[in-house]
């Protein structure tokens, strides 16, 4: 690429830029921030090390906000199908953010915090998602976007010990649950949640004390920085969805099997966007749905891959494939027929004009390993 | 003996007669990243230059390794479809991907030698 048209992408950098750069990390555009896709580790050991050690990452490039105000969790509950009422301070809760038809917008954490709610979204559409919410909370709740603080994630089955090392305070918080908290003298707020599948926390910290951070935690016998590219192996085999990938505005939760996040109260309410469509859904089934995806052999079937069943007819379209280190082999996930979602139901892949055969499979690739209970 | 050659797209090719064995450079490794997969011809496959001839993935993705001569292959490298951790980038190694009889080695001529192809590394990046 020529010097000027180099010149004219303006990426914008995280705080912990210049470490990533130390580290010696190739960047990347992601989502439109210089990124660090690996370190010189590489994306293999660095997916294998998070799954036995623990692996940092920096998420800053996602989106943090306050919604707060006496009526922000109504005003939230209105965009999302989550119960959020139900939830006291200090508890965390995946949903997503729907449109008139049921669609996903963006899949998001939402927090419940003294006064509001925190919500973390993902880069790509945080614009959109702010815009959009404070737009719809007008009137009810105050949007507080939260752009000078950095998010470092640290995955893994050390995590927890790691950070309870320099936070001893951090050491009974168990999974999707917050906490504003202290971390080797820094003033954090400490979620207990990730994208590995691991035991883990995410961390937001103060944009200016990003890289005092990370840097005590990276100086832990445990610790090793990790890029995106590992980010996106270990989230796949943890068989959880990439937003713009596994689901978006052509999908509902119900397709993307993501029932479990349309609560109990909302479904009795059916208040939510969307609610009639996804409550047909529920009660209908639809025409297809996400699934596991197995390949046999070793080749990867990648985004985009078709899928056929055994007598050659198209019935879907992988969304999500690569190689699963931990698996040790290619794990995939994707939109198929209902009558083809079924556990163990045979496939066919079209990889480079070749039909390879696969399953459909229960997900996760690899155990969940949350920290459930103390 | 064998003489050594080199591609642009980062193939290194040992010719012996009228037979190039083809693999692909520690740049080229280095920027794929960790391999994952190795698919490689079958004998007997008829190939143009420049046309694909193998495939190699990372963990990151797929990529295509062109025939940098055309001819009939004469082998495929079993190993490193086997194990893709034994694809090797030094030239002349055991970690090769295909070998090719040439139906016209004055496709030979445009490749670079050794010293040429770390200059044409030196303006890269």
């Amino acid at each position: 690429m020529p010097e000027n048209q180099k010149d004219s992408i303006q990426l914008n950098k995280t705080p912990l830029d210049a470490l990533h750069r130390e580290l010696g990390a190739k960047m990347v555009p992601f989502a439109g921030y210089d990124m660090p896709v690996q370190y010189p580790m590489g994306v293999l050991k660095e997916h294998l090390h998070t799954r036995t050690n623990a692996g940092l990452f920096d998420v800053s490039h996602m989106g943090q906000a306050f919604l707060k105000g006496d009526g922000a969790v109504d005003a939230f509950e209105s965009l999302v199908p989550g119960d959020y009422q139900i939830m006291p301070v200090g508890k965390t809760r995946y949903t997503v953010l729907l449109n008139n038809k049921g669609c996903i917008m963006d899949d998001l954490m939402a927090t419940r915090i003294d006064g509001g709610l925190y919500i973390v979204v993902n880069a790509a559409c945080k614009d959109a998602d702010f815009a959009h919410i404070k737009v719809k909370t007008a009137g009810k709740a105050e949007l507080e976007i939260l752009e000078d603080r950095a998010l470092l994630a640290i995955q893994g089955p050390k995590a927890g010990e790691v950070v309870a090392r320099l936070s001893p305070e951090t050491a009974d918080m168990t999974f999707m649950t917050f906490a504003e908290v202290t971390i080797a003298g820094i003033a954090c707020f400490a979620t207990r949640s990730g994208y590995s599948g691991e035991d883990g926390f995410e961390i937001s910290v103060p944009a200016n004390q990003a890289t005092e951070l990370a840097k005590k935690l990276l100086s832990e016998p445990e610790v090793e920085a990790i890029g995106l590219g590992a980010r996106d192996s270990l989230r796949l085999e943890a068989g959880l969805c990439l937003y713009g990938h596994d689901i978006d505005t052509t999908t509902t939760p119900v397709e993307a099997d993501l029932k479990w996040a349309i609560n109990k109260r909302r479904r009795e309410e059916k208040n939510f966007p969307g609610a009639n469509i996804i409550m047909d859904q529920i009660e209908n089934g639809t025409e297809r749905l996400r699934v596991g995806i197995k390949p046999e052999g070793r080749a990867p079937a990648r985004e985009g891959t078709e899928i056929q069943d055994n007598n050659g007819n198209t019935i879907g379209t992988i969304t999500s494939g690569g190689f699963g280190p931990s698996v040790d082999g290619p794990v995939a996930m994707g939109y198929v027929k209902t009558d083809f979602s079924a556990e163990g139901t045979e496939l066919k892949l079209i990889v480079r004009g070749k039909a390879i055969a696969a399953r459909v499979v229960k997900m996760p690739f690899t155990p969940h390993r949350y920290r459930i209970k103390k | 003996m064998s003489t050594i050659k080199f591609t642009k797209d980062h193939e290194w090719v040992s010719v012996d007669g009228d037979v190039a064995t083809v693999g692909i450079t520690t740049y080229a490794l280095e920027q794929l990243g960790d391999l994952v997969f190795v698919e490689v011809p079958d004998a007997g496959k008829s190939v143009s230059v420049g046309e694909e001839a193998a495939v190699v993935e990372s963990v990151k993705a797929a990529s295509e390794v062109y025939a940098p001569v055309s001819g009939e292959v004469v082998e495929g490298n079993q190993a490193i479809a086997d194990d893709p951790a034994q694809v090797s980038g030094e030239a002349g190694s055991d970690g090769w991907f295909f070998k090719i009889k040439m139906s016209n080695t004055s496709e030979l001529d445009g490749m670079m030698n050794d010293a040429e192809y770390d200059e044409y590394l030196g303006t890269l990046d």
